[in-house]
């Protein structure tokens, strides 16, 4: 529960917002989201919550980790798991 | 991704150039072994994942403390979900809490018997199960800061009221002081989780290190990024200048996400408590300020841990060493119960329930990852 999870944001209304994590659209919260959120941003989302906006520069560094634990499909990767856990939240 | 952005965190020649780096480190100390400690059970899934212990050198040593929530939940914080639950209380928690011992029960057990528990992936869905009934519901709360702000949002944000919040929650900083100050501890340096200092901010570990003149970095999750935390560390150790060095900028600022900090803080005190096997931790856990007593299960409900006291736990979870696992002192392997009476599928120590429990880990990718490496 460590990890978030880097996602693009669609859309965004009030303090929600619709993200998508590789093909998977979530509604998030945006709460505690360190700077304002417009669609075309990347956040990183734990636990539902957006905990902060990737800066544009940092997006491919940020999302090359998970590139690779979601080709993963082995169902007793830890690692794989919990990242796929954290885009059902 | 791009390919320019992959060659620059899988570079095996990088990662080459930093294990060598890593060798040349260890070596200049003349001794060994230089052991180091991480706190994030994330950080322990990478390194087993990605084979990383076969390139450390054989004189450095990286332990994992105690970086998984799951496992450091007291049996009694475990104890009183389970009581609620089994007087008739909807309780939602995360999935992993599910199976993770109590005294004598697990949710887990407590559900098989006819309780009502929903296993949520988030607070926010929590609070929406309350709100589609009346009836009264309990979150189990667990997780370190990064989580607990997200606890923290869904309080302030005018929650039903049938739901109220039974918080195990952890706070990460206080705990590394006790594994510093741990009689017989061999640790000169520790690994901090990129995730929790986004929250936080690194200027957090400022005052550890002045207290215990031992250096931090903040390091991600790429295997670059945990190999070039580990060298940086090193080399803070061997100059002598116990400081905070940000090896995660790309996460991570000085003074971290103010807004969740302020949630965090305006909902939730430190408070001291056990960390299961681990010590009682002055201001470790987080606990509910008097503000949002009405939102506290604890205060909400009666909750009577001597029912379960008719209940015997297994005559196994004696012999269990998670305790020590997770304060560095001794590794999953050398545990006479690991693999053999404690396997993922009945877990006997809340190590080996979660995805990010040291042994849950080692089981995982093999029990013994350091190929060639320190042991």
């Amino acid at each position: 529960m460590c990890l978030g999870v880097p996602g693009k944001v669609v859309s965004v209304d009030g303090a929600l917002a619709v993200v998508d994590f590789w093909g998977v659209r979530k509604t998030i919260r945006l709460d505690v989201v360190d700077e304002p959120v417009s669609p075309g941003d990347y956040v990183l989302n734990h636990v539902g919550y957006a905990i902060r906006r990737i800066p544009a520069g940092d997006i491919e560094a940020t999302l090359a980790l998970y590139e690779e634990l979601l080709k993963a499909d082995d169902a007793q990767d830890p690692m794989a798991v919990d990242v796929k856990g954290e885009m059902l939240a | 991704m791009t390919a320019s952005a992959f060659v620059s965190l899988r570079d095996p020649t990088r990662a080459r150039a930093l294990a060598d780096r890593l060798t040349h480190l260890t070596n200049r100390f003349g001794r060994a072994p230089v052991s180091v400690m991480h706190v994030c059970g994330s950080h322990e899934q990478a390194i087993a994942r990605y084979g990383l212990r076969a390139t450390f050198p054989k004189g450095l040593d990286v332990i994992m403390g105690p970086g998984c929530p799951v496992c450091v939940t007291d049996l009694p914080e475990v104890d009183e979900a389970v009581v609620l639950a089994r007087s008739g209380v909807r309780v939602a928690t995360y999935g992993d809490m599910l199976r993770v011992p109590g005294t004598a029960a697990s949710l887990g057990d407590a559900s098989a018997d006819g309780a009502r528990i929903d296993v949520v992936y988030s607070v926010a869905q929590a609070v929406d199960l309350a709100r589609a009934s009346s009836e009264p519901l309990v979150f189990f709360a667990s997780g370190f800061e990064t989580t607990a702000v997200a606890t923290a949002a869904a309080i302030l944000d005018d929650p039903p009221p049938n739901f109220s919040v039974l918080s195990a929650h952890k706070y990460i900083p206080p705990v590394m002081e006790i594994v510093a100050e741990m009689p017989g501890t061999r640790i000169e340096g520790f690994l901090a989780a990129g995730h929790a200092a986004t929250i936080t901010g690194w200027a957090v570990f400022e005052p550890f290190v002045a207290r215990h003149h031992i250096p931090v970095v903040v390091a991600g999750f790429e295997p670059l990024d945990i190999l070039a935390g580990l060298a940086r560390l090193l080399e803070l150790i061997l100059e002598g200048r116990p400081e905070v060095s940000n090896m995660f900028p790309r996460c991570v600022t000085r003074e971290g996400n103010a807004r969740a900090q302020e949630k965090l803080w305006r909902v939730f005190r430190p408070a001291g408590g056990n960390w299961r096997g681990i010590a009682h931790v002055p201001n470790g856990n987080l606990r509910l300020r008097d503000e949002f007593a009405h939102l506290d299960a604890r205060r909400r409900f009666t909750i009577d841990l001597t029912s379960l006291w008719t209940d015997s736990p297994s005559p196994l979870v004696g012999q269990c060493i998670c305790g020590n696992i997770m304060a560095g002192l001794t590794l999953p392997d050398r545990c006479p119960l690991f693999g053999k009476a404690c396997v993922p599928d009945s877990p006997v120590g809340a190590c080996m329930v979660s995805s990010e429990g040291t042994c849950r880990i080692w089981h995982q990718y093999g029990g013994h990852p350091d190929l060639g490496g320190s042991r």
